[in-house]
């Protein structure tokens, strides 16, 4: 029976869940569930888990963007029921991967893969991402389907991989390097724990709509968004309304996620921060939080050249300056934050310096310091 | 013991007889016929233009990485050709979100509206609202709605499910995805209000498939690929996943949390799914025993036979293996030694940072005695600045059918909605209140493995049971003893 729009409620199902993840396990892996012995990169993009029971799995791992229409799928899928018997998968960080369980099946799914490009020359789906390079960018909606953002998502995305295109398809870093997009500070991308974090940031403190406020938000939820303090009830032309003290205003944006009527994007004010030396990953180090060092930098559509070049040039440093292992925030800590500065050529103000909770806690407390230029 | 292959078969073959799942045949749930599907050409492709000028994002175009403008300017053209009555919204949503999209990049700003109220009957999750601000020059996008749909753990698919999936996404939405959004969910991107419970009805009754979260309530758990495919998983990451979503639909679909909750699922301290810093509870496997040593293996490194770290570090000639240099001086905890012939680990030492493990895979195993660490309280920076997830529970065994895990997540949801202020995550009640106080509310005995290092000031909160002969004394008492 079809869905009967008098009867919503008619044979309604709810609660049950996602699909049972096991019967989407192609064959191989079905079979080898928990018995895998060791992997192997056999080349960019190529992994080989090999089994204790003898069998291989051969993956090839392709780079996608986030927002992937039918079209898309429904080609991935014809690649999927021609080389992998009807299975794929999707990785955390928006690749996808494609298995075969013989080697001999790998080259014609490769060949297949590397012929799909769209009429502007694209790569449909580009092989890599695996191993000691860099991995598709994890990001957020932007421009496309945000009413939070600063900057847009996909495009600053696909402007930089492709200037990092070759560090996608190759493993010539010291070690993994993940870069990571947030349009603005809520950070849907969570990108406060990457090697290098692209950040949409605001500049301007929020307009106030007088004549709406106090018909579509909760003025005393407004006041309690404000992490600062800045906002407090007031009266506007004898209708309720907020006030906002500028100079306290840390451009965070959570009054206006709480409120509609206080908007603060703007094309002059918003703009890109960069952070650095962010990791998940238990290895050697413990995880940490990306530090930033760059305030800002424009908003610069349709390519950001500001932003690619300078993320750019910072991996380009790490790839030549870094130890075998190390990732980003590790080689900086071993070389000092004061010649990342100084290698990487970014200007350091006084705009780095932390100033909210626990600020205290990053100042230096020691008289341990290296020279660099200027002193 | 971690689940073998048979028993997950038999786990999977009875959870689908117990909902009523069929198998999938993407033939008799298509919407679309074969020439439906494939109605345009390449030579369409190259000639088609869009019905607004697009001049600025079509430099998106260009360049070797995967072009999401190409991609939706494709959808558009096999929009254009699918006859009326296989759409339930506009044929024009796609050249209408270019179009909105190259407005965006001249004003440099975004054009959607904050917000709306939209979803389907009985859920208070799932369905995001999304309007657009020029809905006079965009009216395909006017309105726009985001559909979180409920992943399968670890992002495994048949193509008849995905089929299936494309054929009710083109037939009652735009066409557009995000294969995932951040959390992990299917992400379905726009689609108007009337739609929303028709895709539901599809959803539940073709597919056995429901919605994800969103709002203050439990998001869509998620979890790394786990045993599937990978020979460091110490749990069974998708099966905890999806017995800890079925446990908690309720808290999925309708929101009573002071703000969101996520659970993460990783099998081992490299955290693939990021646990540690994007979840409020995060279940990462570890071990308790030795890591496995084939020492042959570990000569087939040291001769330059095997290589380094998976072979992942391949591109670059970084000389020859030197096991000292690049594992034995590296390990965090210096509880290794190789004296040219025999590698010895001091278990007892190890912090599991799997260093080792990933650099000779083949050598070095993980140990066998498994279970996971349980960490709380990661979160983005909103409000209070990020926070990573502390260590409160050193290893739990994590078998099932998961009580102990469940016992804890319930304690918690006992706690934080209660105590918890509007819009603040568990790790700022933590922050708030003190890792002692959570303790005490999720009964566990404070040890030093949960802190960096113990207090450096003195200022403790003494409870009066602590003290003998509690708090209650007199002045006058006092000053028997001591003259004013």
């Amino acid at each position: 029976m079809p869905y009967d729009p008098e009867n919503p409620m008619k044979d309604r199902i709810t609660d049950i869940g996602p699909q049972h993840y096991e019967q989407f396990f192609p064959p191989v892996i079905k079979k080898n569930y928990g018995k895998w012995l060791y992997h192997e990169i056999i080349e960019p993009g190529v992994l080989m888990h090999k089994s204790e029971t003898g069998d291989e799995c051969y993956t090839v791992r392709v780079g996608g963007a986030r927002l992937m229409s039918i079209n898309l799928l429904r080609e991935a899928c014809e690649i999927a029921d021609k080389h992998c018997d009807g299975y794929l998968r999707w990785t955390t960080r928006n690749c996808v991967e494609f298995m075969v369980d013989d080697k001999s099946k790998l080259q014609p799914l490769m060949d297949d893969l590397k012929e799909r490009k769209f009429p502007g020359g694209s790569y449909k789906f580009p092989i890599g991402g695996t191993g000691a390079g860099v991995t598709n960018i994890v990001h957020t909606q932007g421009w496309v389907h945000c009413h939070t953002p600063a900057i847009d998502a996909s495009g600053v995305v696909k402007s930089v991989m492709d200037v990092l295109f070759e560090h996608f398809g190759s493993m010539k870093l010291p070690a993994k390097c993940r870069i990571a997009l947030a349009c603005c500070l809520n950070m849907c991308g969570a990108v406060h724990c990457s090697d290098i974090a692209i950040l949409g940031i605001h500049r301007k403190p929020p307009l106030i709509e007088h004549d709406l406020i106090g018909k579509i938000c909760e003025i005393p939820l407004a006041v309690a968004a404000c992490p600062t303090g800045a906002i407090a009830p007031a009266k506007h032309e004898d209708k309720k309304t907020v006030s906002v003290k500028s100079e306290r205003c840390m451009f965070c944006g959570n009054c206006y996620t709480m409120c509609p009527a206080m908007p603060l994007m703007d094309a002059e004010g918003d703009g890109i921060a960069i952070l650095v030396g962010g990791k998940i990953s238990n290895r050697i180090t413990a995880p940490k939080f990306s530090k930033l060092v760059i305030p800002y930098l424009p908003s610069e559509p349709p390519r950001w050249p500001t932003v690619v070049n300078t993320v750019k040039k910072i991996l380009d440093v790490y790839a030549s300056d870094a130890r075998k292992y190390e990732r980003v925030g590790e080689w900086i800590e071993r070389i000092s934050w004061e010649k990342f500065f100084e290698k990487t050529e970014i200007p350091f103000t006084e705009k780095s310096i932390d100033d909210y909770r626990l600020a205290y806690d990053t100042y230096r407390t020691s008289t341990q310091f290296k020279y660099t230029t200027g002193i | 013991m971690p689940l073998t292959p048979e028993e997950l078969d038999k786990i999977a073959k009875e959870v689908a007889e117990e909902k009523g799942e069929k198998e999938l045949k993407y033939d008799k749930l298509r919407y679309f016929t074969d020439e439906e599907l494939k109605n345009y050409t390449d030579e369409d492709l190259k000639k088609f233009k869009i019905k607004h000028d697009i001049s600025m994002i079509e430099e998106l175009e260009k360049g070797p990485w995967t072009s999401f403008i190409s991609d939706i300017k494709r959808e558009a053209l096999h929009r254009s050709k699918l006859p009326e009555d296989k759409m339930m919204i506009s044929k024009e949503v796609c050249e209408d979100l270019l179009g909105q999209l190259e407005l965006s990049y001249h004003d440099k700003e975004t054009h959607w509206k904050h917000g709306g109220i939209v979803g389907v009957f009985g859920y208070g999750g799932g369905v995001i609202g999304r309007y657009s601000d020029v809905p006079d020059k965009f009216p395909g996008v006017a309105h726009f709605h985001t559909i979180r749909v409920n992943q399968p753990a670890s992002k495994f698919y048949t193509t008849d499910y995905l089929r299936t999936i494309c054929d009710l996404w083109e037939y009652r939405g735009s066409g557009l995805t995000n294969m995932h959004g951040s959390t992990g969910d299917i992400v379905f991107l726009g689609t108007t209000t009337e739609q929303l419970e028709p895709i539901f009805y599809d959803l539940t009754h073709d597919l056995t498939q429901d919605l994800g979260g969103s709002g203050s309530n439990l998001r869509t758990p998620s979890c790394c690929i786990g045993k599937a495919r990978c020979e460091y998983a110490m749990i069974d990451t998708q099966d905890m996943c999806y017995e800890m979503t079925m446990h908690y639909q309720d808290e999925l679909h309708r929101p009573a949390f002071p703000y969101k909750f996520k659970f993460k699922f990783s099998g081992c301290p490299n955290d693939c799914v990021a646990a540690i810093a994007r979840s409020d509870m995060a279940y990462i496997g570890t071990w308790k025993d030795d890591i496995r040593i084939d020492q042959e293996a570990v000569k087939a490194y040291v001769g330059g036979e095997l290589k380094r770290n998976a072979g992942d570090m391949a591109g670059r000639d970084w000389g020859p293996f030197d096991i000292k240099a690049e594992v034995i001086d590296l390990c965090p905890s210096q509880c290794m030694s190789w004296d040219g012939n025999k590698l010895t680990i001091d278990n007892k030492e190890c912090v599991r940072c799997m260093h080792c493990i990933n650099t000779m895979p083949r050598a070095l195993r993980v140990g066998t005695d498994t279970g996971c660490s349980i960490l709380f309280g990661s979160k983005a920076p909103i409000l209070e600045g990020a926070q990573l997830s502390l260590l409160t529970i050193p290893f739990m065994y994590a078998e099932r059918p998961y009580d102990n895990l469940k016992d804890l997540a319930d304690k918690v949801f006992e706690w934080w909605p209660e105590e918890g202020k509007n819009r603040e995550r568990l790790g700022e009640l933590i922050q708030r209140q003190g890792l002692r106080v959570f303790l005490e509310k999720i009964g566990v005995r404070a040890i030093p493995q949960m802190v960096k290092e113990p207090r450096s000031n003195p200022y403790i909160f003494w409870k009066e049971e602590d003290v003998p002969g509690g708090w209650k004394r007199t002045i006058a008492d006092y000053r028997k003893k001591h003259a004013r």
